[in-house]
């Protein structure tokens, strides 16, 4: 369908680094670049953690604190079941293991197939310094360190959004 | 319901241009709605068309995860092939229908 103003380019900013917080930015960044639009993925304190080789295929979702969180059978799961050692992981095993049926890719292919599509990832200078990161830390799909007035150049144009997940 | 005339065949489509009666398709006709898409078929972009088809008529959701399992190319040349939406574009060309996939 024609619009009048069409999308025609997102840069998405993630800060945080849980499952969802960075699956948030992967699926819609991805989605975008299927869509034909131009995008720019802009990865900043926590969510450095998605494009850190180390780190990108181990994330965690928060158990504690999570009002959402609910346990198998939809019953919401108490706050004080989070402390006990080997939940966390066990949430997060499982919010994977759902999201592999539905052929929701890992941190890492999801990567692959955003930059096959020509999106592009950046990491931010000033979270990269407070973490102690090296450009070596970080995935090959990354093209830039940027600083914040590079990032605003670069999500300059007409029909240009900015998402912060 | 629309429909379109394609290679000397009438066909049924629905309103995005989608063939509602993927049977209705053959290989001529893939080839004049890529025409209009701006795009000139080649055997590769045939190769991964038939991979769509079989795909679609096995009843198996399409995404574009599932080209890099098709053994015919990679996401990267899928994009080349079918430049700015490719899996809307592909599987228009393929005649069926677009996918609901958000991945």
């Amino acid at each position: 369908m024609e619009q009048k103003y069409p999308i025609k380019k997102v840069n998405i900013i993630c800060a945080k680094g849980a499952i969802e917080d960075v699956y948030a930015t992967l699926v819609m960044g991805n989605g975008a670049v299927m869509e034909g639009i131009e995008t720019n993925l802009f990865f900043t304190f926590f969510g450095l953690d998605a494009i850190v080789k180390s780190r990108m295929d181990k994330l965690h979702t928060g158990v504690v604190g999570n009002a959402a969180l609910r346990l198998p059978g939809g019953f919401r799961m108490p706050t004080l079941l989070g402390v006990i050692p080997g939940m966390e992981a066990f949430t997060s095993w499982m919010m994977k293991k759902q999201m592999g049926q539905l052929d929701i890719p890992p941190v890492s292919e999801f990567l692959d197939l955003i930059t096959a599509g020509g999106g592009k990832i950046y990491a931010c200078k000033l979270g990269m310094d407070m973490f102690k990161f090296r450009k070596e830390d970080l995935s090959e799909h990354v093209s830039e360190v940027l600083t914040i007035g590079e990032f605003y150049e670069k999500a300059g144009g007409e029909g240009s959004q900015i998402i912060f997940t | 319901m629309a429909q379109k005339n394609y290679a000397g065949i009438t066909v049924d489509v629905n309103d995005e241009g989608y063939f509602t009666n993927p049977s209705q398709w053959t290989k001529e006709i893939g080839a004049e709605i890529a025409k209009e898409e701006g795009i000139t078929l080649t055997d590769q972009h045939y190769a991964i068309i038939d991979f769509l088809r079989k795909r679609h008529l096995a009843g198996e959701a399409l995404s574009i995860r599932s080209i890099n399992h098709s053994g015919v190319l990679d996401v990267k040349t899928f994009y080349q092939l079918f430049p700015g939406a490719p899996l809307k574009r592909a599987t228009k060309i393929a005649g069926i229908p677009k996918p609901v996939s958000c991945i």
